[in-house]
């Protein structure tokens, strides 16, 4: 590792259950800062609890979290975060710009209208995501990968220095897919990213490290990543897969998968 | 139209009736839309209803000690907060059940109400009254109530529309910015409440959900700006409420009904011109 790179995110012994059933087990994770990392796993496995605990709008039945060193309700406004598009009602009256200087609510005066620097930060994130036309669109007319975007330029609205997406390519044709993954790549230069993505195959060309959650968590450097490891986080049974490489912080056992 | 413009000048009655469309007018424009966007018409309804409870408890006192009257919509204003907060709490954290707590409250405050009314001495036809709207016996001293609560929901709004705006989008990313979303989600149900209580006083407690969502709900076809919609839906209810006092004033029929016959009719016709010029559009880039 080298020096000058912090820990953003420190996760230990987290069990999180619901309604008594568990669903995340002794997980430990660490990201540091630079890092570009993808969490991989099957529906129903644990990404977007992951997501949430790290940003504590979940709370962890044991285990601790820390996010930029601290708790996250102290340190959640150095995150920008872009949840999954299909959550919103698409009939909800408001325009591109509206939704981007969103993400000015913790920078901006807190009563009034939003200032003229707030509406020109706005207006350069949407630059970058191609989405600097649209400004005045209604959300709800735009197709479902502009969409990401602007939820990509609102979570860049917040100055953050840690970039957290859940799918921010789900239900794009494999064109903008790569433009987004372009994107983030770019981007990753300043800022850490860490996104929630659903294929592994295809997301292992621009991510460092995979992060596998099914109950367990386990971190892959992306050079090791084979059919064999994608084999055993989609389907067949754990055994075939040696985690032997992963240093202890990093990863747990793999046993319960 | 005429003979109404005649009596408007010499009955102060009149002059109240429109003075009172109009100051609630600009409260349920404003708030309307949120209930819509926020789809919380369920609960405004549940709000509206219970108010029956303070205002019979009201009106029980005031002929037990004449002495000390007060207006019943002081009554009306303090249950519509404490049931907003109530229904608030429970939508907050018991999200299993909240459609049956809000319906119980619903039918709870109305029954208090209607035990309250029969309890009291005397003549009690004010309760049809409160149910489907009196305009005409708006008196000077609801004008002024009308007046503050103009003032309260103005200007929260105008102060905290950013925030609210953004709590009824997306209430995570609004709590990831650092907002307290159930202070906000709370003080939305606590303008909702006191919105409806002016409605009451327009087109009564069975009429009023119709009068604070249907304005919005005709703008939200035309606009996908909310502070657009809510200036429209304040212009609609004026509209709609002033058109309704004059249109019932001759024919003497109950101005609160007429008044959500308009609104209900314009919104299914807004409705259809809706869909025959999107059909329109479609057919043309065949």
């Amino acid at each position: 590792m080298p020096s000058e790179q912090v820990e953003i995110i420190r996760i230990r012994d987290v069990d999180f259950s619901y309604n008594g059933s568990l669903i995340l087990e002794d997980v430990d994770l660490n990201i540091q800062s630079g890092d570009f990392v993808s969490i991989v796993g099957p529906n129903g496995g644990g990404k977007t609890t992951l997501l949430k605990i790290i940003l504590g709008l979940l709370k962890p039945t044991r285990g601790t979290v820390e996010l930029f060193g601290s708790n996250p309700s102290r340190s959640k406004k150095r995150v920008g975060y872009m949840p999954q598009h299909a959550k919103f009602d698409f009939h909800f009256p408001v325009s591109v710009m509206d939704v981007v200087l969103m993400g000015r609510l913790a920078q901006s005066r807190g009563i009034g209208p939003y200032s003229r620097l707030d509406k020109q930060v706005c207006l350069e994130k949407l630059e970058l995501v191609k989405l600097r036309n649209e400004a005045r669109s209604s959300f709800s007319s735009l197709s479902g990968g502009q969409r990401q975007r602007v939820l990509i330029a609102r979570a860049l609205a917040c100055e953050p220095a840690l970039l957290l997406l859940d799918e921010p390519t789900s239900n794009l044709d494999m064109g903008i897919e790569n433009e987004i993954y372009e994107l983030l790549r770019q981007l990753n230069k300043s800022i850490t990213i860490v996104m929630v993505s659903h294929d592994l195959g295809y997301v292992s060309r621009y991510v460092q490290r995979v992060v596998c959650v099914k109950k367990r968590v386990v971190t892959h450097p992306t050079s090791e990543i084979n059919g064999e490891i994608i084999n055993a986080i989609y389907g067949t049974p754990m055994k075939m897969v040696r985690h032997d490489q992963c240093d202890s912080g990093r990863a747990g056992s793999c046993i319960n998968f | 139209m005429h003979q109404f413009l005649t009596d408007l000048r010499s009955y102060e009655f009149l002059q109240n009736a429109l003075l009172a469309s109009i100051l609630v007018s600009s409260a349920s424009g404003v708030i309307g839309p949120f209930v819509v966007v926020r789809r919380i018409s369920y609960l405004a309804g549940s709000i509206s209803h219970t108010v029956l409870g303070g205002i019979g408890a009201v009106i029980f006192f005031n002929t037990l000690y004449p002495q000390n009257r007060i207006d019943p919509l002081w009554g009306a204003a303090f249950t519509a907060l404490l049931s907003a907060l109530i229904i608030g709490l429970v939508s907050l954290h018991a999200k299993q059940r909240e459609d049956t707590v809000i319906g119980a409250m619903w039918a709870i405050g109305m029954a208090l109400g209607i035990v309250f009314i029969a309890k009291t001495p005397g003549y009690t036809s004010d309760l049809m009254g409160y149910l489907f709207g009196n305009i005409l016996m708006v008196t000077e001293q609801d004008l002024y109530l009308l007046v503050i609560l103009d003032i309260l929901i103005l200007g929260a709004v105008m102060l905290f529309y950013n925030q609210f705006l953004a709590v009824c989008f997306d209430e995570e990313f609004a709590s990831l910015r650092g907002l307290n979303i159930d202070i906000y989600y709370l003080s939305l149900l606590a303008m909702t409440a006191l919105t409806v209580v002016g409605l009451v006083t327009v087109v009564g407690i069975v009429m009023c959900i119709a009068l604070l969502t249907l304005p919005a709900a005709i703008a939200s076809l035309f606009s996908n700006s909310l502070w657009k919609i809510m200036l429209m839906s304040t212009l609609l209810s004026v509209l709609f409420t002033s058109s309704g006092l004059i249109m019932s004033y001759l024919p003497d029929i109950p101005p609160g009904a007429t008044t959500i016959l308009l609104a209900g009719g314009t919104y299914l016709l807004a409705l259809v011109f809706k869909k025959v010029s999107s059909h329109g559009s479609i057919l043309r880039r065949h």
